[in-house]
């Protein structure tokens, strides 16, 4: 028996397949992910994220003490409510976590993955000594995330009138605070949608209303399959406390300037891109099958520069072929994949496979 | 759906096998086998025509979660494939013991029929695994 969020019994209710992630029963699908998945892609589903770690950074130093923390950089939030995803780094420049940050009006607010709670919150704690800031975890909120392109439409449609207005006019990667509601244009879709953080109590009857306008309840499975077509990395998968993000496909999460800046692993990821280019780190980048067969994570990839493995792999409901992240040799040209012995064809493509429903790669 | 048909003979394994009035039988997977592969994507089936030993790798079921083998319940020569299979593996999904079977297969030794499990044995076994 794991932990359970606010939304436990409308899992259940909605004839969820529940299982164990990271401590937590979730719903794994309610049916059919594959259904759910292109729920998403065409109207408008809804994923319970509430086992994930709200974490709100206050204080006189909140801002320099998370500049030093994270790899990208929160100055650059340069209005309260803006939001921008980095990684926090450690000292050897490998990835402890990737998270989301927003500005708030008390500060900022930093959402990290559930599967490292533990990990994530020890680690700002001792590293937030010498700064004065405050740093507390918010288990009462619960997160909703609604996506597709009837997603925003349809919760405009259960707010009231002020937080209605305020939501249809967000721009991507912003939100807004609403008495103890946050309302944020952010997500692991590749479509437009916003996610809820409000407080636990709140959150059934917000998910009753979304089910009455006809937003369909969305498991993890589905959630895996959404982000993978959008190339957006999973941690413990396309990357962990022993890969740069530099072969993570997570370059863009590395603000270098201000050069004066320091931040954790700063000194480290600085000889990563170098070493990279040099051949001696590998990049993460993508792959498709266009047959028959479905690549796997931990599949073996070979290339002409040597050998690499697929970090995530699934078949594409959108695109009803396989698809992977894979961590290879720079510049290799051909490869082919081991699945279960046979070696396959497979092609080399930027890691981002879909963008609100429609095929980005050539 | 009856998750345990009664006309059906079950494998420890998972597939099914239903004896024709003709004296060839379908074989196909279980409920219990396709609620817990999840969305299927993929069915790679044998060639028609494959002389197949009881327990052979006989299939490939390809879906969200896994890749798994099918073994054959029964011995035989393959003499049709469900082409529908191809463009709908779902269907092995939603109707498993009907139109999502797997092969016909014209069996050599009707006696190993009796070494499977009817469905109540069946239904025991999914219960305690």
């Amino acid at each position: 028996m794991g932990q359970k969020t606010s939304l436990y019994q409308k899992h259940l209710d909605a004839g969820a397949k529940m299982v164990d992630f990271a401590g937590w029963d979730m719903p794994i699908n309610y049916g059919s992910q594959i259904e759910e998945h292109n729920v998403v892609r065409n109207q408008a589903g809804i994923f319970d994220v509430s086992h994930m770690t709200v974490v709100d950074v206050s204080g006189p130093d909140a801002q320099n003490f998370l500049r030093y923390l994270l790899s990208n950089d929160v100055a650059k939030l340069d209005e309260i409510g803006r939001a921008l995803y980095s990684g926090m780094l450690n000292e050897t420049g490998g990835v402890v976590d990737d998270l989301i940050v927003y500005r708030m009006s008390f500060g900022y607010r930093v959402v990290v993955n559930c599967a490292t709670r533990d990990k994530d919150l020890e680690w700002i704690r001792a590293h937030s000594k010498g700064f004065n800031a405050k740093i507390e975890e918010q288990p009462q909120l619960a997160i909703l995330a609604v996506h597709g392109p009837e997603a925003i439409q349809k919760v405009c449609s259960i707010l009231d009138d002020e937080r209605a207005a305020a939501t249809a006019e967000l721009k991507n990667f912003r939100g807004f605070e609403s008495r103890a509601w946050f309302i944020a244009r952010t997500g692991y879709t590749g479509e437009k949608g916003v996610e809820l953080i409000l407080p636990n109590e709140e959150a059934p009857d917000v998910w009753d209303k979304l089910m009455e306008v006809d937003v369909k309840p969305v498991g993890l499975g589905a959630r895996d399959t959404l982000r993978l077509e959008a190339g957006m990395n999973l941690y413990g998968h396309d990357m962990d406390e022993s890969i740069s993000p530099v072969a993570a496909n997570m370059e863009q999460t590395i603000s270098w300037q201000p050069q004066d800046r320091d931040f954790i692993g700063r000194a480290a990821v600085t000889t990563h891109k170098a070493e990279q280019l040099a051949g001696n780190l590998p990049i993460l980048t993508g792959l498709v099958l266009e047959q028959r067969g479905v690549l796997r994570e931990g599949q073996k990839v070979l290339c002409e520069n040597g050998e690499g493995v697929i970090t995530s792999g699934s078949f594409s409901p959108t695109l009803k072929h396989s698809i992977a992240l894979a961590r290879i040799p720079i510049n290799s040209g051909a490869c082919q994949v081991d699945i279960r012995g046979a070696l396959t064809d497979v092609r080399i493509v930027k890691p981002n496979f879909v963008r609100f429903g429609k095929k980005v790669f050539e | 759906m009856s998750t345990y048909p009664d006309n059906l003979k079950y494998a420890a394994t998972h597939e099914w096998v239903r004896l024709e009035e003709d004296g060839t039988a379908t074989v196909g997977i279980s409920n219990h086998a396709q609620d817990a592969l999840g969305d299927i994507v993929f069915v790679e089936l044998p060639e028609v025509g494959a002389t197949i030993h009881a327990k052979d790798e006989v299939a490939v079921v390809e879906s969200v979660k896994a890749a798994s083998d099918v073994y054959s319940p029964v011995s035989g020569e393959i003499i049709e494939t469900n082409s529908l299979l191809e463009d709908a593996p779902e269907t092995v999904n939603s109707v498993p013991y009907d139109d999502g079977w797997f092969y016909k297969i014209q069996i050599s030794d009707e006696l190993e029929l009796d070494e499977l499990m009817d469905a109540d044995a069946y239904s025991d076994h999914c219960e305690d695994n």
